[in-house]
């Protein structure tokens, strides 16, 4: 039987995957979750030949992922932390790809009266004066940077019963504001591609503030001379060209645009 | 409940179509599991059996530490083989880490305690039962172990296939050190995890489904191969 | 052929479980030849006075010796416990087992393990499970099995204990033809009809210490001591 055993093993023990022309790329999983990933990875790889592996995760482990060499290359929506991990070296430089947007998200009975409001920080004092339960994703993600500039700048200070930071993802938290049937800040297309919607709907979208900017930022060869930094160059220059703002601008979901190409062909420092 | 159903449903539908993303998850999945199991096979059954056979000063507190390894988080276990398979770290050369390798790495330190600790407690009492003739029989120490290992082998099948359940259901370490990555370190667990994320709760749930039909399917197998093997002689 | 085990030299040989003594000091030398029979009440040492000869308890003070080194004597001993211990095998498994120990090759093991099972009377449950046997079967497979390597000394602790007349006849004759072969049978038993039967030389115990130690036919003819000649009469002695 142990004979046997071993022989299917031998049988499975396909040694690790060499990764010949591919790169690895971390993205923040608001990004993977609005599906554009599915449609420029394929474009990717017949343009470029180059096989990119996504690294979903939160952005403060994909910023740790490529401090540590471990990715080629990062995507992430949260300007400081980009800034710091620019000035530590990490990265040779930033460059803006495109922008979605955050969106309010909650009971369609809408006791805080969100649909009223007219800016961001009024449809956040709004749900701190009236209780509502709101959920935060707590996990330090660039989403969650995000919900704190906002609440800074409706010079509010979230806290109480009504404020749950639940340290999740955006679709753990999604899930955790369905079921508590409580206000939310989402990304849009993490929202429009989320199966468990139950009693919630958008209830205020469309201020500037609320722009979501991503960049992509090449890991820094002189701190780790093993990274892919030729492809990592290619894949940007890939980003940032006319195809790319093609694919990005025509992307949908439901109907709705979701991303808007923003990146300047003549930024690179 | 409609979840269950409609996850029934698809768990079925993607089952009979077989679907090639399901297959491929699926068989690296059990790649990994198996690989990490045979390795972890390979330390803890002499391991365990040597626990058994051998007196020294430090056996009880070994023993003691081996329990509670089994209650490690593979969260725990997945961060401290990442530190030290990342470029970062010490065996960072060696380009592990986002690999199968590495999962099987981190599932094989997750396993060992448990299949230490089971096969540990069974040949134990077998132990017990041949002491005085194995030391009368003037047996070497590895001669006793081989003997254990072979006559307790029943027991050891449930100890190996309790480290497969741990392994082919685990998904903190393998998300850490293997990454999720689409078509290169996918496996059943993870995509559940991913699912579950984006609120595909009936997707996520026929994965489930698929999930513990295959911990059983291996299960049987198991128990049947070693039927033959034994050929109702017991 | 005369092994080269003997003589057996228990010298002050005790041996000491917490602060109780289960055997001991010992003083005693056994020749090459012979069944030596220990007798002796419930509790007065027997199992352990096997055990210590043996080797496998560890002497608390003393010494046993053997006319050649400690490895070598134990290479050449078995013993037979009172309740049989079987490797969760078949017959012929548990047969093969001490020869595939001493190394012999897999074929010529199987044909030795099929002769003695033939002796055994068990020719024909050689596949069957030694977990399924009964006590008899058991104890002939045990005897089997510690006789198959021909050892020098063979020990035996109360092996007819439990056993019904034909299975106890079954095994002292296995056990004097041991003996005719070279084995040296040292055995403990409470039967007196079983120590007159196969002793030619008596070792009895009591209270852990050798009371008395005799050539069988004076033994049961004139005991020395008032305590064995009570004990052969029948009398509960301790």
């Amino acid at each position: 039987m142990f004979r046997c055993l071993l022989t299917i093993l031998i049988f499975m023990s396909v040694g690790p995957v060499a990764f010949a022309e591919d790169m690895k790329l971390a993205v923040t999983t608001s990004f993977h979750n609005s599906g554009l990933a599915e449609v420029l990875l394929p474009e990717i790889e017949a343009d470029t030949g180059i096989t990119v592996h996504l690294l979903v995760v939160g952005t403060g482990q994909a910023l740790r992922l490529g401090a540590a060499g471990d990715v080629d290359a990062v995507l992430v929506h949260a300007r400081a932390a980009e800034d710091s991990f620019i000035a530590k070296g990490h990265a040779t430089h930033r460059r803006e790809i495109m922008y979605n947007d955050f969106v309010f998200i909650g009971p369609v009975s809408d006791p805080a009266k969100l649909s009223a409001a007219s800016t961001a920080t009024e449809a956040l004092t709004s749900i701190a004066t009236t209780q509502s339960s709101f959920v935060s994703r707590g996990d330090d993600s660039g989403t969650h940077k995000k919900e704190m500039s906002l609440w800074d700048a409706a010079d509010v200070t979230p806290e109480g019963n009504w404020y749950k930071s639940v340290g999740a993802g955006m679709g753990a938290a999604l899930n955790t504001a369905s079921g508590l049937n409580a206000y939310i800040m989402s990304d849009r297309a993490s929202w429009l591609n989320f199966g468990n919607k139950g009693g919630l709907a958008v209830l205020y979208a469309g201020d500037p503030m609320l722009f979501n900017q991503y960049a992509y930022m090449p890991v820094n060869p002189a701190n780790h001379p093993h990274v892919k930094a030729e492809l990592a160059a290619q894949l940007e220059t890939w980003l940032t060209s006319d195809r790319a703002r093609i694919l990005i601008n025509r992307y949908q979901l439901s109907g709705e645009q979701l991303f808007t190409f923003n990146a300047t062909v003549a930024q690179q420092d | 409940m409609s979840e269950l159903t409609q996850g029934l449903i698809q768990a079925f539908w993607l089952v009979v179509t077989l679907d090639p993303d399901l297959v491929e998850i699926t068989l690296r999945s059990l790649q990994v599991t198996l690989c990490a199991l045979a390795i972890a096979c390979l330390i803890a059954l002499p391991f365990g059996a040597y626990l058994a056979v051998q007196r020294f000063r430090f056996r009880r507190t070994v023993i003691a530490v081996i329990n509670a390894l089994m209650g490690l988080p593979p969260v725990v276990v997945g961060l401290i083989v990442y530190v030290f398979l990342s470029r970062s770290g010490p065996f960072g050369v060696m380009g592990l880490l986002f690999t199968p390798t590495a999962m099987i790495i981190a599932q094989v330190i997750i396993i060992v305690p448990l299949i230490t600790s089971i096969a540990h407690q069974s040949l134990r009492d077998l132990w017990a039962e041949y002491h005085d003739l194995l030391i009368s029989m003037n047996t070497t120490r590895r001669q006793r172990i081989v003997t254990l290992l072979w006559d307790g082998r029943r027991a050891l099948l449930t100890a190996s296939l309790a480290g497969f359940g741990r392994g082919i259901g685990e998904v903190g370490a393998i998300m850490i050190v293997g990454g999720n990555i689409d078509h290169a370190t996918r496996v059943l667990t993870t995509a559940i995890a991913l699912e579950t994320g984006k609120g595909n709760f009936a997707l996520a749930l026929a994965l489930g489904f698929i999930l513990i039909a295959l911990a059983i399917t291996v299960n049987l197998l198991i128990h049947w191969l070693s039927r033959t093997e034994t050929g109702g002689r017991w | 052929m005369v092994s080269a085990l003997f003589p057996l030299q228990a010298i002050g040989a005790t041996v000491r479980r917490k602060d109780k003594t289960l055997v001991g000091p010992v003083d005693l030398a056994l020749g090459a030849e012979g069944i030596t029979i220990v007798i002796g009440p419930n509790g007065a040492g027997k199992t352990s006075l096997l055990k210590m000869l043996h080797g496998i308890v560890r002497l608390s003070a003393g010494q046993v010796t053997w006319a050649c080194t400690t490895p070598e004597a134990q290479a050449r001993q078995a013993f037979v416990f009172q309740t049989p211990v079987m490797l969760r095998r078949s017959v012929l498994e548990n047969l093969i087992y001490p020869l595939r120990l001493a190394g012999m090759p897999k074929a010529q093991a199987i044909a030795q393990a099929k002769d003695w099972a033939a002796r055994i009377g068990m020719a024909e449950a050689t596949s069957r499970s030694a977990l399924v046997l009964s006590g008899g079967e058991r104890q002939k497979l045990a005897l089997a099995r510690a006789l198959i390597r021909a050892p020098d000394v063979l020990f035996l602790d109360e092996p007819c204990a439990s056993l019904d007349g034909r299975a106890m006849r079954e095994i002292e004759a296995l056990l004097e033809q041991a003996n005719q072969e070279g084995t040296r049978i040292i055995m403990s038993t409470h039967d007196m009809g079983q120590a007159r039967r196969l002793a030619t030389e008596v070792v009895f115990i009591l209270q852990g210490k050798i009371h008395e130690f005799e050539p069988a036919g004076d033994f049961f003819a004139s005991p020395v001591t008032a305590k064995a000649a009570a004990f052969l009469k029948g009398d509960i002695i301790d």
